[in-house]
């Protein structure tokens, strides 16, 4: 148990050191000449207005992160079925079909409600 | 040493490795050197990749690509990187500065974890001491969900590295990339559940060799594939789903701000994305390191790959790229029905 998911620390520890590693090679090479227009957000040579960081966006988004989260636990309990269905045969498959009905009525009514809509 | 001598050696040896804490530590040991081995492999992928993937553009658009750096420009990605390396680290004033600094490796460490449990071929013996060695880090029996999970973490550092630059183009590219992200994640797991239920397992191992002698599961799982396939192009941002960096309406995308490494390290996140989407596809659809036997199946394994991934490069210079729209009712209204679709005509064929 401990050897299987040992390896994925080792190497997220390795990557992130690799990572600092060059991080800090490139800070002792690279120039620093910093100047105000530099160091401005990018936008096309316009001075920008307002702060982009305060949250202004479409809702839409928020949406589509809400109906994702429906269908990813929808994912989660797929994946154990998926693996157990040849054995437990027609009555795990008739269960989660009336599941995944239920979540297809519910796909239907926000696509009827136009929340897939990008307008 | 002289042949007798070793011959001596080999029962102390063998005393030795049957002592459980000396197994225990001899295969931390080996962990750790096949992690270091597929980190700096991994690490060093983009090099090749890049000139590939110019070069192919190059040949597409009937022109030469790069020819200037070293013979047939070979040389064009080491140049690249050895200017990326000298340029300046602009952190912009207006950015939070630890968010945008952590940003590209926290978008770089889960697409190097997914590596942790991909098998790149079967076990193979090493002489004398008899020691078995497989061809991957670990077999875990939850590997294609831990796969699929650890991926998508990879768009929390796209996320912050929009949000953190606090720069319109960018802040948007994050949340478009976000949306994109995980609307076709779902496409994308469903239909890995079609191949989850004739293999009868998540590990991708076993995955594998459920496949063996041309049992490939792309021809049980048509459509699934095709579905996997659109979703996984537009999973790692490629042509013709790569709205986030999308030129002509947003500038660079969620990396707009960046230079300098953390630019590479973006880069080099979405190649290594690709890659390990490419070795998805041949481990769940094209028989992993399955192939006529004359050639080792690492060989194989690395030939399917190669091919998958100029597939994709092909994509990108074939097709045009579509509206976000468009690329959000593709995403629910047809691979979604049509992904669920495909599970349930699949669980009625295998009961």
């Amino acid at each position: 148990m401990l050897l299987t998911y040992l390896p994925v620390l080792i190497i997220s520890g390795f990557v992130i050191f690799i990572a600092t590693f060059v991080f800090i090679i490139n800070s002792i090479v690279s120039p620093k000449k910093p100047s105000s227009e530099k160091l401005s957000p990018w936008e096309c040579g316009m001075e920008p207005i307002g702060e982009a960081s305060s949250g202004h966006f479409k809702i839409h988004f928020f949406i589509i992160a809400i109906l994702f989260i429906v269908f990813d636990v929808e994912t989660l309990f797929l994946f154990p079925w998926a693996v157990v269905l040849r054995d437990i045969g027609m009555v795990a498959f008739v269960e989660m079909f009336i599941f995944i009905a239920i979540l297809a009525v519910g796909l239907i009514y926000a696509w009827k409600k136009g929340a897939l809509e990008w307008v | 040493m002289g042949q007798e001598e070793i011959r001596g050696l080999l029962p102390v040896l063998e005393l030795y490795l049957s002592n459980p804490l000396v197994i225990m530590m001899l295969e931390i040991l080996l962990i750790f050197i096949k992690v270091v081995v597929v980190t700096l492999v991994v690490f060093s992928l983009p090099l090749p990749l890049t000139y590939m993937e110019r070069k192919v553009a190059g040949h597409i658009q009937v022109r030469l690509g790069p020819m200037r750096v070293g013979p047939h420009g070979i040389l064009q990605p080491l140049a690249d990187m050895i200017k990326l390396f000298f340029k300046e680290d602009i952190i912009p004033s207006k950015a939070d500065p630890w968010l945008f600094r952590i940003a590209p490796v926290i978008s770089m460490v889960p697409v190097f974890a997914v590596f942790a449990t991909i098998p790149f071929g079967d076990k193979i013996t090493i002489p004398f001491i008899n020691y078995e060695v497989s061809m991957y880090i670990s077999d875990m029996n939850v590997g294609i969900l831990y796969v699929l999970a650890i991926a998508g973490l990879s768009v929390y550092g796209i996320i912050l590295g929009g949000w953190a630059s606090n720069s319109k183009y960018a802040l948007l590219g994050g949340l478009r990339s976000s949306a994109q992200m995980i609307s076709y994640e779902l496409a994308l797991s469903f239909a890995c559940i079609g191949v989850v239920m004739i293999v009868n397992s998540l590990s991708l191992v076993d995955i594998v060799k459920a496949q063996s002698g041309w049992h490939w599961n792309i021809f049980y799982q048509p459509v699934g594939f095709v579905i996997f396939f659109i979703a996984g192009l537009a999973e790692i941002n490629r042509i013709p789903f790569d709205l986030p960096e999308d030129e002509g309406t947003l500038g660079a995308g969620y990396h707009s701000e960046y230079s300098s490494m953390r630019f590479a390290f973006f880069m080099l996140t979405e190649y290594v994305a690709m890659v390990s989407m490419s070795i998805l596809a041949v481990l769940l659809f094209f028989g992993g390191w399955n192939g006529p036997s004359f050639l080792p199946g690492i060989i194989w394994f690395v030939i399917k790959v190669v091919l998958c991934i100029y597939f994709f490069m092909w994509t990108r210079f074939t097709f045009p790229r579509y509206r976000y729209d468009q690329l959000m009712s593709i995403g629910w209204k047809v691979l979604l029905p049509l992904s669920l679709l495909n599970i349930l005509i699949t669980g009625l064929i295998i009961i």
